[in-house]
């Protein structure tokens, strides 16, 4: 797995990323943590209007509005635990790994000052059994924190599952509070999620990350950069076919090509995946679109988690997204019925599709299938998975009709472009 | 708005089908047995169904409800 040989980021935008290092030198390029006064409301409702202000969103995959979350969880009492989320369970994504290693006392900073906001009483920090290089990484730092007195509180390190779904917010918390990692079904998704009868909030790391830097120097240097509408910077893991993967931190509202190109693709690109293996393929026609949240629902697509992977054209698109069906069927948590028997379902009609063997009968049958998953799980997975074979009978229509009575692209059995954590068949 | 809706707990529901054997109006059920849920106000004249498919329930996996949830 990833982590020790995490690439350093790509680009020319380095808010969050830019610099990295010790206590020392963290407190050098950011100054001290000023919550020593948060007793005081009135040092409270400067922050709350600061990250209100600042239009942060949530960087873990919903880009649900910080301040809205922030305000659920001021009213679900005081207490509680702010989860640091650093599961990461996207294949496809790097960056929570790359700040946590390159600046871990970043993201602490932004769970103490989300702590001191909300009166909770512990910070646990996720990280994945297997992603021991972070994990280092992390136990270092708060060390370090802990030797120098600068964490009002102290930072707990745990080790869940290392599964895609282990770090969906309610199977989270399940995990912390019961030791089950699954999803959680909540008929209200306002409703706070618990750790015994104290509220758990959970955030992303990178979420986190920007929200240490809007309580030091306010909203305005985040306002500053992405789009009005949508402001900030996001970080972005690019992979695929281009010369070199990694990490960039972009504007929001950087067009997706322009992104893309900073890994400087190898190969013509036939199509870009946005957004993780939850997301969408989209087709070159909509390369300029925003990477922002109401440009790319506009196309059917979504920020999603901060992932773009490069399709060349010596890749078949309808093999890769069979491959993403099947890594996400494989996924599933089995707790619900249309996630646990639609997903495998859907992912063999599409590699049906994919080796030349589908018909008329099942293209209906899939459309149907796809039809009938949206909104019946506990989580969002099975949609994620939904909308992203969606978007591959779309983006790839031509090829599926090269693709049957026995004939494929020339491409179906070429080795895949996606990382998976392990071989998956079609 | 007051209009009350069904809602299924997908995690408890374990596809034994009563509900849609009994409000055909407003549950169908998918290949595998899984109940679907039209998604309209169950109108009054369906209420007393609706309610006796959430008794009825082995898993005690339906619930009328008003509608609330983001």
């Amino acid at each position: 797995m990833p982590s020790a040989d995490l690439a350093p980021p790509v680009g020319k935008v380095h808010r969050l990323l830019g610099h990295p290092g010790n206590l020392t030198e963290h407190l050098d390029a950011h100054g001290p943590l000023n919550v020593a006064v948060s007793r005081n409301s009135t040092w409270q409702q400067g922050l709350v209007t600061s990250l209100e202000a600042s239009g942060l969103t949530g960087r873990g995959g919903g880009s649900f509005p910080t301040s809205i979350k922030l305000e659920l969880a001021l009213a679900a009492g005081s207490r509680g635990t702010i989860v640091v989320n650093a599961m990461e369970g996207e294949p496809a994504s790097e960056k929570d790994k790359l700040l946590l290693c390159r600046v871990p006392h970043l993201v602490l900073d932004g769970a103490q000052y989300l702590a001191a906001l909300c009166r909770a009483d512990r910070i646990v920090v996720c990280i994945p059994i297997g992603h021991d290089a972070v994990a280092t990484a992390v136990r270092h730092a708060v060390a370090e924190r802990s030797d120098h007195r600068h964490a009002p509180l102290a930072e707990e390190i745990v080790r869940p599952p290392d599964r895609f779904i282990a770090g969906e917010e309610s199977a989270l918390v399940n995990w912390i509070d019961t030791g089950r990692s699954l999803p959680v079904f909540r008929p209200d998704k306002g409703t706070p999620l618990r750790i015994g009868r104290r509220p758990a909030l959970v955030h992303n790391t990178e979420t986190l990350a920007h929200l240490a830097l809007i309580a030091r120097d306010g909203p305005g240097p985040f306002r500053n950069r992405g789009m009005t509408g949508e402001p900030g910077t996001s970080l972005i893991t690019v992979s695929g076919d281009v010369a070199h993967p990694g990490v960039v931190e972009v504007d929001r509202g950087t067009p997706l090509w322009d992104i893309a190109k900073l890994s400087h693709p190898v190969e013509p690109v036939q199509a870009l995946l946005v957004g993780g293996y939850g997301g969408a393929w989209v087709g070159p026609e909509h390369f300029a679109t925003p990477y922002a949240t109401s440009p790319l629902r506009r196309i059917g697509a979504a920020a999603g988690v901060g992932v773009i992977v490069v399709l060349g054209a010596s890749s078949c698109g309808l093999t890769e997204s069979a491959r993403i069906a099947r890594y996400l069927a494989d996924q599933s948590a089995r707790q619900c019925g249309p996630c646990m028997y639609g997903l495998p379902a859907v992912a063999d009609d599409l590699a049906q599709l994919a080796r030349g063997q589908g018909d008329g009968d099942s293209m209906a049958r899939l459309h149907r299938r796809l039809g009938q998953m949206m909104g019946r799980g506990a989580c969002r997975h099975p949609d994620g998975a939904v909308g992203l074979v969606r978007s591959a009978l779309a983006v790839f229509a031509t090829d599926i009709a090269g693709h049957s009575q026995g004939r494929t692209c020339p491409f179906w059995r070429s080795p895949t472009s996606l990382r998976f954590p392990r071989a998956v068949e079609v | 708005m007051n209009e009350l809706r069904i809602a299924i707990d997908p995690v408890a529901c374990k596809a034994y089908g009563y509900c849609a054997e009994l409000l055909p109006e407003a549950i169908s059920l998918d290949e595998w047995g899984y109940p679907i849920i039209d998604g309209h106000p169950v109108p009054a004249e369906l209420l007393t169904l609706a309610k006796r498919a959430a008794r009825d329930c082995p898993m005690r996996a339906i619930t009328v409800r008003r509608k609330s949830g983001r």
